[in-house]
This record gives C-alpha cells, sequence and structure tokens, in this order.
C-alpha cells in the first residue's frame, strides 16, 4: 500500500514536469511519465551557454557549447546569442516589414503575406565576426566553446529577400539595401545589392520552430557565410539605397584595424575555419591510452568544406579526416578521425580546405598580417594540448 | 517555384502585401547616409550640447566623452594612435563620418531611452563630441548642411576588405 502510494507520487511528480534526478532510473518496471505538449531533455543533460556578464546585460553574448553536441544542427536553445540592446517582445501578429527606397512601389509585408509566398529551408551557419577574437588578441580560450562558441548551425525557413525587392520592383540605380531590426536599438547593416539578390533568406523558421526570440522573432534575414551581425534580427525595415549607410556597425564595430593604421571595411565573409570539438579543452582522456574518435567541425563562408587535415604531433604531420554527410555549402561539416593516444603529451589541430581551394591558416599567420588588434574574423587555427594525465586545456 | 515567383512579380499583391503609404514611410524612415541624405532639419552646437551630455549622456561616458574604466568606452581621444601599439579606437580616432555619428545617437541612444532625443538635441550632442574631439569649434553649428561636411581624421582610414590576405602553404 505504502509501495502504491509512493509511485503514485512520483507518478504525479513527473506527469507535473517535475521529473527528478531520483526518478531517473537504468531501467524500470514502474510507468513512465505521461505525454507532454512540449518536450524538454533529459533532467541530467546540463550542457548550456556560456553566459557572458556585461554591465549591460542587453549588450551581453551567449557562446554554443560546441563541445557537447553532435551533427551539425544546433539545437535552438543552444545558438549563440549577442545582442545590442536586448531582445524585444514583439507580436508576429501585428509586426511589418516596409520594403521602400529605390523601388517602384514601396511595400509592406505582414508575416501572414510572407507565409504565402514560396517558401525555401536551408543549413546555414551562423557565426558572430567576433568569435575568436581572444585568439587573435594572444589570449587563447580554455574550451571549444570559449573559443568558438559564437558560432551555430540551424535549418533556416523563409522567402528569398530577393522575391521581396523583385515584388517592389527595384530601380536600377538601387545598389544596396539597409537592413533594420526592431529591437531598442534599431540595429541596421548595408548590404550589396548583388548579396541581396543572390541568396539572402527572410526566415521565419528555425528548426522546424518559429525563429526563437533571441535569433529575431517572428524574422530575421540569414546571410548565408557572411558575418553574423549582418544577419539582422527582428527585421521591420528595408531600404534600398544607391549607397551604404556605414552604420555604426559597418565603421566603429566589426571592421578590421591593420599594423599600419587602416581598417578594412566590409569584410563580409567568414573565411573556412575548424576546432576539434572532441576531444577538447575542458574534457579528459579518462579511460587512459586508447583509441579516441576526434571529432569536430568546419565550415566557410565561401561554400562548401572540402577537406579536413588533423595534426596530433605539434603540426609535424597531417592526416585527412573523414567528412560526414551532407557536405552543405556555408553549413558546419562534421568530421571524424580515430586516433591512437599512447598516453603521453600531444597537441590536437585541425584545418580545413573549402571548395575555392582557401586554406585555414594559423593564428600566426594571421597575426603576420593583421597584427593582433585585428578583433574580428579570426580563423586560425585552434590547438588543444593533451597532458599525460588525459587533461586537456589550450594549447 | 518560378512560377509562383512569376505570379507575385507580375500581380503586384497577389500575395496580399499591401503598397506602403507615404506617411508611413516617412515615419520610420532613419537612414542616414554619408552625403547627408536623410538627415532632418535641426541645428545645435557645444555650448547646448554640453548641458545635454551631462544630463542625458555622461551617466556612461562620463562628463567630457571619457567613458569609465573598464566599463564605457571612451567617445574621445586616440586621434593618431591607430598605428601605434596601442591604438585607441574613439568616436574622434576611429569613425571615418560625422553622419554616422548622428544615425546611431538618434536610433539608439540614449541606451535606456533611445529615440527620445528631438533632432536638435541629436545635433547638439554631435557638436559637442566633435568638439570634445578637437574637429570642431565649441561654437560651430551643425545642421543637415554642416555635419556632412565635417571631415572626420580618421575618414580616409578605411580600405576595401582585401581577403583573401592570409595564404596559408601546405
Amino acid at each position: 500500500m505504502k509501495e502504491i502510494r509512493q509511485n503514485r507520487r512520483r507518478f504525479l511528480a513527473l506527469g507535473a514536469g517535475l521529473a527528478t534526478l531520483s526518478a531517473c532510473k537504468k531501467e524500470t518496471s514502474e510507468i513512465g511519465a505521461p505525454v507532454r505538449a512540449y518536450g524538454d531533455r533529459s533532467p541530467l543533460e546540463k550542457a548550456a551557454r556560456d553566459v557572458r556578464e556585461s554591465i549591460t546585460p542587453g549588450t551581453s553574448s551567449t557562446r554554443t557549447p560546441l563541445q557537447d553536441l553532435d551533427g551539425i544542427i544546433t539545437p535552438s536553445s543552444l545558438h549563440f546569442e549577442r545582442h545590442h540592446s536586448g531582445v524585444p517582445n514583439i507580436d508576429g501578429a501585428k509586426h511589418e516589414i516596409l520594403v521602400h527606397g529605390l523601388v517602384e512601389q514601396p511595400l509592406v509585408f505582414t508575416m501572414d503575406d510572407l507565409q504565402r509566398l514560396p517558401s525555401v529551408s536551408r543549413i546555414y551557419f551562423i557565426e558572430c565576426a567576433g568569435n575568436s577574437g581572444a585568439e587573435l588578441a594572444g589570449n587563447p580560450q580554455a574550451d571549444a566553446q570559449k573559443s568558438t562558441g559564437l558560432l551555430s548551425c540551424s535549418e533556416w525557413t523563409g522567402v528569398p529577400l530577393s522575391t521581396l525587392l523583385k515584388a517592389a520592383r527595384l530601380k536600377p540605380e538601387g545598389k544596396w539595401i539597409v537592413a533594420e531590426g526592431a529591437d531598442a536599438c534599431l540595429m541596421a547593416r548595408s548590404i550589396p545589392i548583388e548579396k541581396a539578390l543572390d541568396d539572402v533568406l527572410v526566415a521565419y523558421g528555425q528548426n522546424g520552430e518559429p525563429v526563437r526570440p533571441e535569433q529575431g522573432y517572428p524574422v530575421r534575414l540569414v546571410v548565408p557565410g557572411w558575418e553574423g551581425n549582418i544577419n539582422v534580427k527582428w527585421l521591420h525595415r528595408i531600404h534600398v539605397v544607391d549607397q551604404p549607410s556605414m552604420t555604426r556597425d559597418e565603421t566603429s564595430h566589426y571592421t578590421d584595424l591593420m599594423p599600419d593604421g587602416t581598417a578594412q571595411k566590409f569584410t563580409f565573409v567568414m573565411e573556412a575555419k575548424s576546432v576539434i570539438t572532441r576531444p577538447s579543452g575542458g574534457q579528459k582522456l579518462t579511460a587512459g591510452p586508447g583509441v579516441y574518435e576526434i571529432r569536430g567541425l568546419a565550415w566557410s563562408g565561401r561554400g562548401k568544406i572540402q577537406r579536413v587535415e588533423v595534426s596530433t604531433d605539434n603540426g609535424q604531420t597531417w592526416t585527412d579526416a573523414e567528412l560526414q554527410s551532407p557536405i552543405l555549402p556555408m553549413a558546419v561539416t562534421r568530421f571524424r578521425l580515430p586516433w591512437q593516444w599512447s598516453g603521453k603529451a600531444a597537441t590536437l589541430q585541425s584545418r580545413c580546405t573549402d571548395e575555392t581551394g582557401y586554406l585555414q591558416p594559423t593564428i600566426d599567420e594571421l597575426q603576420a598580417v593583421r597584427g593582433t588588434h585585428s578583433q574580428y574574423h579570426c580563423n586560425g587555427i585552434k590547438v588543444w594540448s593533451v597532458k599525460e594525465d588525459g587533461s586537456i586545456s589550450h594549447a | 517555384m518560378l512560377r509562383l515567383v512569376a505570379i507575385v512579380l507580375l500581380c503586384g499583391t497577389a500575395f496580399g502585401q499591401r503598397n506602403a503609404t507615404e506617411a508611413e514611410i516617412k515615419a520610420k524612415d532613419l537612414t542616414v547616409l554619408p552625403t547627408g541624405a536623410g538627415l532632418p532639419a535641426g541645428h545645435g552646437n557645444a555650448v547646448g550640447g554640453k548641458d545635454l551630455f551631462k544630463e542625458k549622456c555622461a551617466v556612461c561616458h562620463n562628463d567630457h566623452g571619457e567613458g569609465r574604466e573598464g566599463q564605457y568606452v571612451a567617445l574621445v581621444g586616440g586621434i593618431g594612435s591607430l598605428k601605434t601599439g596601442k591604438p585607441v579606437r574613439t568616436v574622434g580616432s576611429y569613425w571615418p563620418y560625422a553622419t554616422t555619428i548622428f544615425d546611431y545617437v538618434r536610433r539608439a541612444m540614449p541606451y535606456d531611452h533611445p529615440r527620445s532625443l528631438s533632432a536638435d538635441d541629436v545635433y547638439s550632442a554631435c557638436a559637442y563630441i566633435l568638439f570634445l574631439n578637437g574637429i570642431i569649434t565649441e561654437t560651430q553649428e551643425m545642421n543637415e548642411k554642416t555635419l556632412p561636411q565635417v571631415k572626420m581624421p580618421n575618414r580616409d582610414g578605411f580600405v576595401p576588405d582585401a581577403r583573401p590576405d592570409v595564404k596559408s602553404k601546405r
């Protein structure tokens, strides 16, 4: 009788969505939790975004736990964040996108209007231009999340931006668009018309659901392969103009200061980059010497990944890793390579080549050209150091 | 897909989108170009800007735009430092266009009350920041004509992206 009551209590607790650690067993003959309207992961799983503290939390960022993930899709809950004035609370039913400027017919699209237009779904990575900035500045981070976690990859669904622009009938003098978000700072970026008409998406879907609020709900731009900031979230205005606006985020920010004092502007493409996520910093080879599978991610803003090589001996020799299908342009590609660990200290690093033949450089090679103050667009090789006790950190 | 797009193009509002009115465009259009296109009528100088700055901006940026160490970056100083080992990027030393100051302040500042300033307020704030950087005089008036003519110290410092600029070899 007592047991039945206990079981009943446990059953009710699970039913209320209060699954506790004590309820998790190897196997059980007890009836499990009932169905629920919106699922969640096992309470035992703790992978989380790394939240950076900021004196103005609305301008802060979070990083994706790359070392804890498999496959190529980032769960929406773990997609990195970078906001400039917080996450706005927008009602999709009232949201509109204004298309105006150098067009024959300025138009307004509601979310219902967008849903009626021909849609596409595409898998693309988004990487913040500031990702790995600490590595470039000579301050290597201790794990993949901290070093490279301003990178995520999702399946985005929406309408090609070209459909909206063509519906408004572009004038020939329209050479750029200014895309503006509906967040408190109305963050805005200029995009050349060639890219706008090429593959840019006005996306309302992320991994099969509406885009998450922190990713731009109800609608955002996805600008394949280009720096994260230009993928304007909470999109509400597209202004066709004859020249770039030179907004704060394309002058003061996201420009690379070179050693000679000049600054490079309009560095849009995120160049080919890879990182080993397992075994990687913060993890430990607890099983001792033996075979481990090296796994990681590679991606390029210029197209598909063609090749990934891995070195376990300080870069003296390199071995081709296996690339896992699908290998998609401007999406992350998973690579893997079996590795026999002898139990001695080792270094692990990967370098990728994209379909244009571009080879991922070392941090030293980047610094030789760009110095240590360029802050953004760092795609240098990340090196992990394995100690004899199996613990791993940055080299 | 192509057929559907063609229907959108031919039928205009076949998919429901409506034509935008002049009034709503005017209400929402905040774009400013380096030429000055998009700047509203208005004016201000650094004398008025100083009081405004103290009241609305100094809580973060400090009274003279020097920022607050480790918390808020400086808006002032660093001119001539960009090619040194310790570059200091500020509005004065780094930003190529004065119109960007107007654009950013109008759309995003003060941080906790964006778009609460009048056009005259924004011109005054721009004038004060430019004056603190030694780029204009204290009484020089900034308006939709004069602001785009201000030549920022780093106007010619921005060069087109040279990617791929780092060529690694096997």
